[in-house]
């Protein structure tokens, strides 16, 4: 299998908004499977959106339990049609991404959040998490939203009490 | 691959400054790579890497009469390096305490000592003109775990300088 190739800016498929899932069949099952072999082979990645293998719909894997500081997390996690029903707290925190080759930056995120979301099989979970898994499910719930850290980075200086806003 | 050159302004500040200044080098063909403008007690400050063809020479002649117009002092050297170069931090360094001399040599020093390198320095005065207080944050790669770092700087906590080192866990997703 040819894994996906990885998009990254200028492309303009990451600034799209993508469509929710609607079958949850193998044809999906398949994809995710496909998504999370793109994922490992990120650098170091603990996330990856469908839309950053060019595939606009609503799917993204988050998986903190490898990181290289071990943090709270719930596993390797399918989120399909993710929705976050409450947030809490706001915290910088720097990141990069698989898009944006050779650049970080600092944004702003939710500290704690509360989540709905479909697995593959088409069953519906919810969680709580906080800090750095919530950080990585905000990040790949923007790219679903066709929007990109870049878009969010603060200036160092002036910036940093700058609430995010949510869609 | 072309030549950079690293260009220093500085001056008082107004609007329009970098306007002017890069639609100047833009109409001589020049390019710009990093940049970072600051202001710096009321002043205007930019270093930027601008490359293109012009030699330092015709480079300083093209600015100059904008330059003269904005009132800046300019700076140019030739550099060496380029794009692409960009190292994440690992470390970030919270640093204040009442304004006196030294403060940024004793904390610098201190992580200078552990092989500690900054990236990224920002520093201001805040208070009062009675009671000026210094804030740093420096953001840089430490080689050394947190540990020997927050041991490092437990010394200067004594001399009244409020230190806190913070891990910098970046997510790429």
């Amino acid at each position: 299998m040819e894994p996906l190739q990885i998009l990254t800016i200028p492309d303009d498929r990451l600034k799209q908004p993508s469509e929710p899932v609607t079958s949850f069949d193998d044809e999906l099952r398949d994809f995710v499977a496909e998504l999370e072999l793109a994922r490992q082979q990120g650098p170091a990645a603990v996330g990856i959106a469908a839309p950053q293998v060019g595939v606009l719909r609503r799917i993204a894997i988050v998986d903190c339990s490898n990181t290289r500081k071990p943090v709270s997390n719930h596993g390797n996690l399918v989120l399909i049609n993710p929705e976050i029903t409450h947030w809490d707290g706001y915290e910088v925190g720097r990141e990069g991404c698989l898009s944006v080759p050779d650049y970080t930056g600092n944004v702003i995120r939710a500290t704690r959040i509360r989540l709905k979301a479909m697995d593959e099989q088409g069953d519906e979970r919810e969680f709580e998490m906080e800090g750095y898994e919530a950080r990585a499910v905000q990040h790949e719930i923007d790219h679903l939203d066709g929007i990109l850290f870049i878009d969010r980075v603060v200036s160092r200086r002036t910036d940093l009490f700058k609430r995010k806003v949510y869609r | 691959m072309q030549s950079w050159y690293m260009l220093t302004l500085t001056g008082e500040d107004r609007p329009a400054i970098v306007a002017k200044v890069t639609q100047m080098l833009f109409e001589h063909n020049m390019t710009l790579g990093e940049a970072s403008m600051l202001r710096l007690g009321g002043n205007f400050t930019i270093m930027m890497m601008v490359g293109g063809e012009l030699d330092q020479k015709h480079l300083e002649q093209v600015l100059e009469p904008v330059l003269a117009q904005l009132g800046l002092s300019l700076h140019i050297d030739a550099m060496k390096g380029g794009l692409h170069r960009h190292v994440p931090p690992n470390i970030m360094v919270r640093v204040s305490g009442a304004d006196r001399a030294g403060i940024v040599a004793r904390v610098t020093g201190v992580l200078a000592e552990t092989g500690f390198n900054i990236l990224d320095l920002t520093s201001d005065v805040a208070g009062t003109a009675q009671q000026p207080v210094y804030i740093m944050q420096i953001a840089g790669v430490a080689t050394v775990p947190l540990e020997s770092l927050e041991e490092a700087v437990s010394s200067l906590r004594e001399e009244g300088i409020e230190v806190n080192v913070s891990p910098v866990e970046m997510l790429v997703g």
